[in-house]
């Protein structure tokens, strides 16, 4: 045997939060997907900035610059970047300004909907019983209320609004989560370490926030990030319908909808692609992320390549 | 000529932490018609050896020969292993509830193998699949074909899986831990049909277990491993009363059998090597009580011995007398009574919907007492209630009738407030090390964790009550920041613990407290045990299915059979003189290794370097 080989190596014991980085690190998909959301968050961050070097307004209507001679909108050029609407505005600097509504529409949709879900769900797995009953048949009722039907009523009522549409979303998408939540604390609250905290004199709420929620932790981030993307294309849906944002206030569901209100795409193609690819790029970057984070931090799933080259052998004869 | 022989086997599994050498120049021969036992601490790599060779292990890379009636398994493509197993080589896996499939009834299960291999009419097939079943002990074999998985027992379950895995006629099984999911008595009529089978039909068997009571009792030739390496190999006879390696000698020595009651139990220090990192010298060095500096520095040589047996040691093993650990002072006779249990009764009502509703007795008047300082101890196979009465007595469940009485204070009617304190006073100690830990949290917040509920001990003080009470259970107490999962089985036992004496108690029920536990941590952990006792003077409720520590620990013992105690008396009392049949089927059952003795002067033949 060779000297080198008989030398152990050194066994590294490596804490949890590094071991998914790691994995995340060897998934090229989510690593892209990642980059591509801080580029988002960075582009949203710096929508001023962009209106200050091409010096247009979000809002504002560049009728002698971004209109033809014929009143129809300008394509891609040194001066609009993304080309301009039908009525002149500067289409880069709406999708910046987009991509903030977005986002916040986005992540505190999620966030406060992943909070009723596991307030309701960890409430609803762990007393069980009639607890359980009743607010699994809330979750029930809350699934089958039909979505854009709801939304129009409320809206004909309240008039459309950021918080209006924020609300909406969710109050219909914390059900998911719910469930999933409830099913997880249920189990784990047969395990035996909340057993053992039981006996030890542990009250209800500190079993829950103490023991149960933290193993609860993998679901709930890898759910919330699944989330964001369902709300922005709620969001887009909405202002797509005009129930969402109030024009002149620029979203890419808005952009999208008056873009196809007079069928000006029909000349003006990057009126729908240009908000169209920001929209699919960040569902999809969010979608690919939290895929990626359910692999990496899901200690079962440990997929573990071959290496590529043979190994040498352990011994020589 | 050898059915199966190995040779110079090594396995190595990519891992996320770096390489597994799950085994290491791993030789062996089985002849026709033996039993050849694989006997191993968990770990150890006796599973993955036989799994790796038998092409269930994609993704492993081995190396060596293995050849089978002539031919290399390791170098066959993955169509003629498929064409093998089954056919040629059955396998028996450890847990017969999952490994059939819960939609198809067992004649289907069967019958597959067959047409898997053979091309045979249905119903050829099926009259094979009943006769096997017949010949393993199944009545109205051919009426019960048509039954689904969820109608056997356990242990018939195992019963279907043997002849499935026989009924191809085949010349080897390969029997993967096949009893440890069972209940004793189970046990030991599953390996005695293993060994009616190998007789009656000639077949060869190879078995794989941690248990080397059971090993020992039906044995041939066995194999003992360690850290993915062969340790010793020889004929089971002369293994078991002899050893030759010290490792072997210790794992026997370890077994509360070979431990007078009341005695500390001889115990391999430390814990099992991690197969990341291989150690240039001997593996086992580190645990080794008759290590010399040469074991530190060179790999050992294989010794063969002319009586059969070869061991991979610098030396033969010895045994110290010396060793033996002093009779303690026996306990002074318990006084006051501390528990006191009357008729207790526990039945779960089921609604099922719109039917009737059923009535489950899972308790069905239970009376016993426990003196302060005295260990009880309660045996019974699983489903007997003997956990369920732990929880009545702990007060984590209600009983439905009856009264438990701690120290005079009637558990059942207690105020939310009066409950809550009775939890300082009886605690619990569970089975499984690594369920009953919360993975999330850290050691410290987990052993103080009684501190923070009772509002005890805060900051500084309730660190420095966990170091005194991790150093009490022999944990480093350095290692207060870690999690669980960075420990191994014994040490999160003695964190279980140790969050049980945190509050002082005057009762600890112990639920299994050492079957999840290998021989040589489970030898540590009652030590433990026993010397907390008398250091604290506490109260045991040890609940185990394992008579031999039992045996060890036990003033007093309780039977368990179907939610009623049928049988309480002094331990050597049931042992020597028990009254009840089901107590005598329990003794009967188990197996007992043998305990080592010193063998006359061997013969050593020859001395095979760089063997490691």
């Amino acid at each position: 045997m060779s000297e080198a080989q008989l030398d152990a190596p050194k066994v590294v014991q490596r804490s949890s939060a590094n071991l998914t980085f790691r994995r995340l690190m060897r998934d090229p998909a989510s690593l892209l997907a990642a980059v591509f959301i801080l580029a988002l968050v960075a582009f949203a961050i710096g929508a001023p900035w962009f209106a200050g070097w091409t010096g247009h307004d979000a809002i504002e209507q560049y009728r002698d610059t971004g209109l033809s001679p014929v009143g129809l909108p300008v394509g891609p050029n040194h001066e609009f970047l993304l080309g301009a609407d039908q009525l002149g505005r500067d289409v880069l600097v709406r999708i910046a300004y987009g991509a903030r509504i977005s986002l916040a529409v986005g992540v505190a949709a999620a966030l406060a909907a992943s909070f009723i879900g596991v307030t309701i769900g960890m409430t609803a797995g762990y007393f069980g019983g009639w607890i359980d009953t009743v607010l699994g048949r809330l979750m029930d009722l809350v699934m089958s209320v039909p979505f854009l039907l709801c939304a129009l009523a409320l809206v004909s009522v309240f008039g459309p609004s950021l918080w209006l549409s924020i609300c909406v979303i969710v109050f219909f998408s914390w059900t998911t989560i719910g469930r999933v939540i409830r099913a997880e604390t249920a189990s784990l609250a047969r395990r035996d370490f909340v057993q053992a905290s039981r006996s030890l004199g542990a009250g209800n709420l500190s079993i829950m926030l103490r023991d149960i929620l933290p193993n609860l932790s993998v679901p709930i981030i890898i759910y919330t990030t699944m989330m964001i993307p369902n709300s922005i294309v709620f969001e887009a849906t909405l202002s797509f319908l005009g129930l969402g944002i109030v024009p002149p206030t620029p979203s890419w569901g808005g952009m999208l909808a008056e873009a196809g209100a007079n069928s000006i795409y029909l000349v003006a193609w990057w009126l729908v692609l240009f908000p169209g690819l920001a929209l699919l790029g960040s569902t999809l970057a969010f979608n690919i992320l939290g895929d990626g984070l359910r692999d990496a931090l899901d200690p079962k799933g440990r997929r573990v390549k071959r290496r590529r080259k043979p190994a040498k052998p352990v011994t020589e004869g | 000529m050898p059915l199966l022989e190995a040779r110079n086997i090594s396995i190595r599994i990519p891992t996320e932490d770096g390489i597994l050498h799950a085994a290491r120049n791993v030789s062996f021969t089985v002849e026709a018609g033996s039993l050849f036992g694989i006997a191993g601490e968990s770990g150890s790599g006796k599973s993955v050896l036989t799994q790796a060779i038998m092409g269930l292990l994609p993704g492993v890379e081995i190396e060596g020969e293995c050849l089978f009636e002539g031919r290399d398994l390791l170098k066959m493509t993955p169509a003629e292993l498929r064409a093998l197993r089954g056919a040629r080589i059955g396998m028996v896996f450890q847990d017969p509830l999952s490994s059939l499939h819960p939609y198809y009834t067992i004649g289907r299960q069967i019958t597959e193998v067959i047409h898997a291999h053979e091309k045979v009419s249905n119903t050829e097939a099926r009259a094979r699949a009943a006769e096997m079943l017949e010949k393993v002990g199944i009545k109205d074999a051919a009426a019960r074909l048509d039954d689904y998985p969820h109608q056997f027992s356990g242990g018939m379950r195992q019963r279907v899986m043997i002849a499935m895995a026989l009924v191809l006629r085949p010349s080897l099984i390969i029997a993967d831990e096949p009893t440890t999911a069972l209940d004793v008595t189970v046990q030991a009529q599953i390996v005695a049909l293993l060994d009616e089978m190998r007789r009656e039909l000639g077949i060869t068997v190879i078995m794989i277990t941690h248990d080397l009571g059971l090993m020992a009792s039906v044995a041939d030739k066995v194999m003992i491993m360690y850290g993915g390496t062969r340790l010793e190999i020889g004929p089971a006879k002369g293994l078991f009363a002899a050893p030759a390696h010290p490792y072997t000698f210790g794992l026997l020595r370890a077994s509360p059998a070979a431990a007078r009651q009341g005695t500390e139990l001889y115990s391999i220090p430390g814990r099992p090597p991690s197969l990341l990192a291989r150690p240039k010298a001997c593996i086992f060095a580190p645990r080794c009580a008759q290590v010399q500096p040469i074991c530190q520095i060179e790999a050992p040589p294989n010794r063969a011995y002319a009586c059969g047996t070869e061991a991979l040691c610098h030396f033969e093993a010895r045994i110290d007398r010396a060793d033996t650990a002093p009779a303690q002072p026996a306990r002074k006779p318990p006084t006051d009574r501390l528990l006191s249990v009357q008729d207790v009764a526990l039945t779960y009502t089921m609604s099922s919907g719109f039917g009737a509703k059923r009535q489950l007795d899972v308790l069905k008047g239970i009376t016993l007492e426990v003196a302060r300082g005295e260990t009880l101890g309660l045996v019974g196979e699983s489903g007997c209630g003997k956990s369920t009465l732990a929880r009545v007595i702990a007060g984590l469940v209600p009983a439905t009738r009856g009264k438990v009485d701690f120290d005079g204070i009637d558990v059942g009617a207690l105020t939310p407030k009066a409950w809550r304190d009775m939890r300082r006073r009886v605690q619990l100690v569970f089975q499984d090390p690594f369920g009953s830990l919360n993975p999330r949290r850290r050691v410290g917040a987990i052993i103080g964790e009684p501190f923070r509920i009772h509002g005890l001990a805060k900051g500084e003080a309730r660190k420095n009550e966990v170091r005194r009470l991790m150093e009490l259970v022999g944990l480093n107490p350095e290692h207060y920041n870690r999690f669980p999962s960075e420990f191994s089985g014994g040490q999160r036992q003695r964190i279980g613990i140790a969050r049980a004496l945190a509050l002082n108690p005057d009762l600890v029920i112990f639920d299994e407290p050492v079957s999840a536990l290998d021989v040589s941590i489970q030898a540590q952990i009652l030590n433990l045990m026993q010397e907390l006792q008398q250091k604290l003077g506490l109260t045991y409720l040890f609940i185990s299915h394992d008579l031999s520590v039992v045996r060890h620990m036990c003033d007093r013992i309780a039977v368990m059979n179907a939610g009623r105690i049928i049988e309480m008396d002094a331990t050597e009392q049931i042992f020597q003189h028990p009254q009840q049949d089901y107590t005598r089927t329990l003794l009967d059952a188990s197996h007992v290794p043998p305990v080592p003795v010193q063998a006359q002067p061997r013969e050593l033949l020859r001395l095979e370097q760089g063997a490691a």
